[in-house]
């Protein structure tokens, strides 16, 4: 086995070595299943409730997607006025890391005073929680465009619009992906905290009534789904990433 | 020169310049009581060690940057803005990376008019002109890789190639082959200097290397350090065509030596 071979099991090989010590100290130890089950129950469960399960999935799915879109508009168009110019860059920042500092399960409540129960507050949620990355890194690739460039084009008659075109944009997309790749798990982690206190459905809402049932082989497994999802995005935008921006990544794979 | 006698194509009376209001309210200045004539066609190199001002006289001369005092014209014409029949090329080459080669140096194209306008229409042809001009340089074979796979000095060569893709009158070079190592660098002389024979544009060549001044340019300014001000204005006579062999005669090597102690005198004005 050579080491790309090797390094693309890794993960793989993991993810069964920590299955299966798992499952030796859950049987081993005789652990209770309602207090700590074990993957044979959760996968069990899994199986049992698949249809039930599938449903509150494609339902936090959906509302991450819409919110994490929703970030990207923002994001891009935020990180875009503070990248361009320095006044709004310095005015703006401060506030926009103050806003991030705060926990965003606290706007839950908030967000359901305004629009009731359902989709709307995990959307916001999810939103709220991850067009943060994606506005800071548009912003950085944006302003950190080299002086003797832009000397260049300047001197060609070139307006600060053809200079962000043309060099701000294509040279912040690999920050921008970058962005996409941690902004999408913290917009499925955005969801099923709001789902968890203000919706009927998601996998946050599964989560909750599986815990106050005791059903717990049932919530890990909604847990693991969660996970899996985000894992896929990430993966998604991964390889979008490397097969847009290969200039970026020419390190690794140049020649 | 035969057009010596025309008005010159560069003037600058008496040009100070300061950075920003304060230094200019202290009397701090980046260069002072700048006099300069230079021809059409002539090519200019100011040396000097540094931090004297070399790169701030680049701003003036393209109209990034305006002066507190005096005068800049160019072609005749007051400057009052950056200048279009300008080109620039710097010590880094600063090419897009997600560009090609040939993509890199058609981007002025994309940006100054009157190219701009007819860029989408007559594209091909414009793209056989960057070709023939990377050709040139010796570039063939590399127009459609991308910079990060091509050497520094064949960087460099994109890089005036694309100062020089919309044929400019003027070719503004701050210390371009200051990062190469020496062979490459004397080959790139030898492109500038065939380049600027058959095009005739004017070339102001900024640079710390005075065999470099000596080999390519016209005319050689020894600038002093800050202040920076000219102290030496010295005509090369050398004739052309030079080729590399001359930096070895003795007429080259005491030229060389002549502003090395204009240098030194300005270092140590005490002495």
């Amino acid at each position: 086995m050579n080491a790309k071979t090797l390094e693309k099991c890794a993960p793989w090989v993991l993810l069964i070595a920590v299955i299966v010590l798992w499952q030796v100290l859950c049987t081993g130890l005789n652990v209770s299943e309602f207090i700590f089950p074990s993957p044979l129950r959760i996968a069990e469960q899994l199986n049992e409730f698949k249809g039930i399960i599938a449903g509150h999935a494609w339902r936090t799915f959906w509302v991450t997607m819409s919110g994490f879109g929703l970030a990207i508009v923002v994001g891009v168009l935020l990180g875009f006025v503070i990248g361009s110019s320095r006044l709004a860059y310095a005015a703006v920042y401060p506030l926009m890391t103050a806003f991030n500092a705060l926990p965003k399960a606290a706007f839950v409540p908030i967000l359901v005073v305004w629009f009731g129960i359902g989709a709307g507050p995990a959307i916001l949620t999810a939103f709220l929680i991850s067009f943060f990355p994606i506005m800071v890194n548009i912003a950085t690739g944006l302003a950190t465009l080299e002086p003797e460039l832009e000397d260049v084009l300047r001197v060609l008659g070139a307006k600060r619009w053809d200079v962000l075109v043309k060099v701000g944009l294509p040279r912040s997309l690999p920050y921008f992906y970058g962005s996409l790749k941690v902004a999408i798990t913290l917009a499925f982690v955005g969801t099923t905290v709001s789902e968890m206190t203000a919706a009927n459905e998601g996998i946050g809402y599964l989560l909750i009534s599986a815990g106050s049932s005791m059903q717990m082989g049932l919530a890990f497994a909604g847990l693991v789904v969660v996970g899996a999802m985000a894992m896929v995005m990430y993966e998604l935008f991964s390889w979008v990433e490397r097969h847009t921006t290969a200039w970026a990544h020419r390190g690794s794979n140049a020649q | 020169m035969s057009d010596a006698m025309k008005a010159p194509f560069v003037e600058f009376k008496d040009v100070w310049l300061a950075y920003n209001h304060e230094l200019l309210a202290q009397g701090h200045y980046a260069v002072e009581g700048i006099d300069l004539q230079v021809q059409r066609g002539e090519f200019i190199a100011i040396v000097g060690p540094s931090g004297c001002g070399k790169s701030t006289f680049m701003k003036l001369t393209t109209g990034l940057k305006m002066p507190s005092k005096g005068s800049i014209r160019i072609d005749g014409q007051a400057v009052t803005g950056p200048l279009k029949i300008s080109g620039m090329a710097f010590q880094a080459p600063s090419l897009l990376p997600w560009r090609t080669t040939v993509e890199n140096v058609l981007l002025p194209l994309e940006i100054v008019e009157p190219y701009r306008g007819q860029f989408k229409k007559k594209r091909p042809e414009f793209e056989a002109r960057a070709r023939a001009l990377l050709q040139k340089v010796g570039l063939a074979g590399y127009e459609d890789k991308f910079p990060w796979q091509l050497s520094g000095g064949m960087q460099q060569r994109a890089s005036i190639c694309r100062a020089l893709i919309h044929e400019p009158q003027m070719l503004l070079l701050d210390e371009p082959f200051g990062a190469l190592d020496a062979f490459t660098r004397e080959e790139l002389w030898c492109i500038l200097r065939d380049l600027q024979a058959e095009q005739q544009f004017n070339v102001i060549l900024v640079t710390h290397d005075l065999r470099e001044s000596v080999f390519l340019a016209d005319t050689v300014y020894v600038m002093s350090k800050s202040p920076g001000r000219f102290v030496v204005k010295r005509d090369i006579d050398l004739p052309r065509p030079r080729e590399l062999e001359l930096t070895y005669s003795k007429a080259f090597g005491d030229l060389v030596f002549e502003l090395r102690e204009h240098i030194g005198a300005v270092r140590k004005p005490a002495a």
